[in-house]
């Protein structure tokens, strides 16, 4: 039992230093509580303000007043109410997306770095080949043939084709942090592979890997949005990607009054890729002591 | 004996030069850029052919769909792709590559009778000329930009351009270019973009004449706005954390001590070696550019490849979609191979190690 009460205390100071930490750096914190308050609105939101089914014709294109904050669409629709039912979708395929992409890349990375010789170069090699060739016209291509029509499948795909330039980065990571003292020690001790990677290498690759996780979901945010408004992915339902090519379609970027219905969804897909980017810049000067001093 | 002294040299200077032409630099990268073309070919042919519900197959469905029997159906499919599909699928295969190699796309579905390689050729100019000018702008600014505020570092400037460019470098291209289209069209109305669709206005044509260099700039002068703003904020960034890294090594310190000017400093040493290191960024965003030209051509109706695929995707259009993807990947790899020769002709460290391997 008192392991455990201790357990849970330390870990509940761990939080509260890494809260102020965060708290130290405005724009961090501004990244830490806007994407939390993406990520819940977008899930907790649609249960509170579910989407409306009905065309309201009276209130048609409208710009922001008291009754709706962000206007309304084409449908006289809410727009406000739109924008937060169609959060989920994009959260769930950016965090998978990111999740997946970088335990490809660690695992490859690291397998590389360590085993070295021909396997590295060879491996490389086709990491170096890979990522000459461009991406987002592939996975447009590749999404004409398969049916990408939920976050999961979509996400794989993404990641598979998005994990190599990682990958050679945190290869670079541990190459260079194997060469280290106390990595030299630990091996010198005999402390086994396994040991040297998850005990000494990981952790002090965390606030790479954490920042490279969130750069990758922010290109995943760019890539699914991006086949949605290229017509390909036929999303079901209200999403941002399929609020601003519903909003293109219908000429909404050559009337003025209508514009309301594709500034909120950019609105929110800009302040999502803001938010987590900072929060990256952040996470950086939690994770590394040496960048907090100079603050 | 006098003999035996004799050959032996001559068969060591052949081995040399063996070892000397596989360990060559060029060669090798050549090499390797043609295996590239070959992976992306084969990964093309996949998902063209090879793959369950590949796009052959929905070319035959929605053939069929229309009123085709199912034989007249295989026979359309083939031709407009340019394969003999009664062939087991190896051959196919290697039928595949003798057509990528003569440039041979087969023929577009949704637009009867034209050569999918003419359509290409007709578009491929407007795309090398807008995001290789972009590029050249974006590369100029963000070095300029970069090294000036590594030197003003944590004055008001630095803090106003790195969140700017932070800001930029978060935020997708063609939700810049959206931006752009409300801005400068709708709330502000200085460009009419209706009138800007396509890469020329109709009635000029491409000749040596100011009236054309006039006419293609403003059509394209958005679109570059749009390619300049998204790249240049990390570019910005990059230069700036290598400038630093730059400045505080010691042949700075030593040429500070032995008094040379700073504009020397700058241009002789810190500029030099701060940007070695984007070449190859270089390579990177080509590919990047090109990806975004997708998104942001469709979005402008600036005629170029990216507007093509674009087209085609949405038209379902693949002997189109193939080609252009297929010209896109090339123009990648070659713009990539510049790059690293470039590299390796500014910074003889590279051609070392490179050969050295």
């Amino acid at each position: 039992m008192n392991a455990l009460r201790d357990g849970i205390g330390g870990f509940a100071r761990e939080t509260i230093k890494t809260f102020k930490l965060l708290a130290r750096n405005k724009m961090g914190l501004f990244g830490f509580v806007m994407t939390l308050v993406i990520v819940l609105l977008s899930f907790v939101g649609p249960i509170i303000w579910q989407p409306e089914t009905s065309a309201n014709v009276a209130d048609i294109n409208q710009g922001p007043s008291e009754k709706h904050f962000l206007g309304t669409d084409f449908q006289g629709q809410d727009n406000l109410r739109k924008v937060i039912n169609g959060g989920k979708d994009i959260v769930i395929t950016a965090f998978l997306t990111g999740i997946i992409a970088t335990l490809l890349a660690v695992t490859v990375g690291a397998f590389s770095a360590f085993v070295g010789g021909r396997v590295d170069s060879a491996l490389m090699e086709l990491v170096n080949i890979w990522m000459t060739i461009p991406k987002f016209p592939l996975l447009a291509v590749i999404a004409t043939v398969i049916k990408l029509n939920d976050p999961v499948t979509l996400s794989l795909l993404m990641a598979f084709l998005d994990w190599p330039g990682l990958s050679r980065q945190v290869r670079a990571q541990v190459l260079s942090l194997k060469k280290r003292d106390y990595i030299e020690a630990a091996t010198m001790l005999d402390l086994g592979t396994r040991q040297i990677i998850f005990r000494e290498i990981l952790p002090n690759m965390m606030s790479f890997i954490a920042v490279s996780t969130i750069f990758t979901m922010t290109f995943a945010i760019y890539q699914q949005t991006g086949l949605v408004f290229l017509g390909i992915v036929p999303y079901s339902g209200a999403n941002w990607g399929v609020m601003i090519s519903a909003a293109e379609r219908r000429g909404v970027l050559y009337t003025a009054a209508a514009s309301w219905s594709i500034i909120a969804p950019i609105g929110a897909i800009v302040l999502f890729q803001l938010a987590l980017i900072s929060f990256a810049r952040s996470l950086e000067e939690v994770f590394n002591p040496r960048l907090r001093t100079s603050v | 004996m006098a003999v035996t002294s004799q050959t032996q040299p001559q068969t060591f200077s052949l081995l040399a030069r063996i070892e000397r032409i596989t360990s060559n630099y060029v060669l090798r990268r050549i090499v390797k850029a043609m295996f590239t073309i070959w992976v992306v070919v084969t990964i093309t042919f996949f998902v063209v052919r090879a793959m369950p519900g590949n796009a052959v197959d929905i070319l035959i469905q929605d053939l069929t769909a229309q009123g085709f029997s199912a034989d007249e159906a295989l026979n359309q499919a083939a031709s407009l792709m340019g394969i003999d599909l009664n062939q087991p699928a190896h051959e196919q295969y290697l039928d595949y590559l003798a057509n990528v190699v003569r440039g041979d796309f087969g023929k577009s579905y949704r637009s009867r009778g034209l050569n999918v390689a003419d359509m290409i050729a007709q578009v491929l100019p407007w795309t090398l000329f807008s995001v290789g000018l972009s590029l050249a702008i974006t590369f100029i600014i963000g070095i300029a930009l970069g090294a000036l505020i590594a030197y003003a570092r944590d004055t008001w400037f630095d803090h106003l351009i790195s969140n700017i460019a932070a800001t930029l470098d978060a935020v997708s291209p063609y939700l810049i270019g959206l931006l752009a289209i409300l801005l400068l069209g709708v709330t502000w109305k200085i460009i009419p973009f209706s009138e800007m669709r396509g890469a020329l206005s109709p009635g000029i044509q491409p000749e040596f004449s100011l009236e054309f260099f006039a006419d293609a700039f403003s059509h394209v002068k958005v679109l570059l706005l749009v390619y300049v703003l998204a790249s240049v904020g990390s570019w910005i960034l990059i230069m700036k954390s290598n400038t630093i890294a730059t400045l505080g090594e010691d042949y700075v310190t030593a040429a500070r001590a032995r008094g040379l000017s700073d504009f020397r400093i700058l241009t002789a040493y810190v500029g030099r070696n701060a940007t070695l290191p984007l070449f190859t960024r270089l390579a990177i965003s080509i590919g990047f550019a090109v990806g975004g030209s997708l998104l942001l051509e469709r979005l402008f109706a600036y005629r170029g490849v990216g507007f093509l695929l674009a087209d085609s995707l949405g038209n379902r259009d693949y002997p189109v979609m193939q080609g252009v993807f297929l010209v896109i990947t090339f123009a990648v790899v070659f713009s990539n191979l510049i790059a690293d020769f470039l590299y390796g002709w500014l910074d003889p460290r590279i051609r070392i190690a490179g050969g050295g391997n």
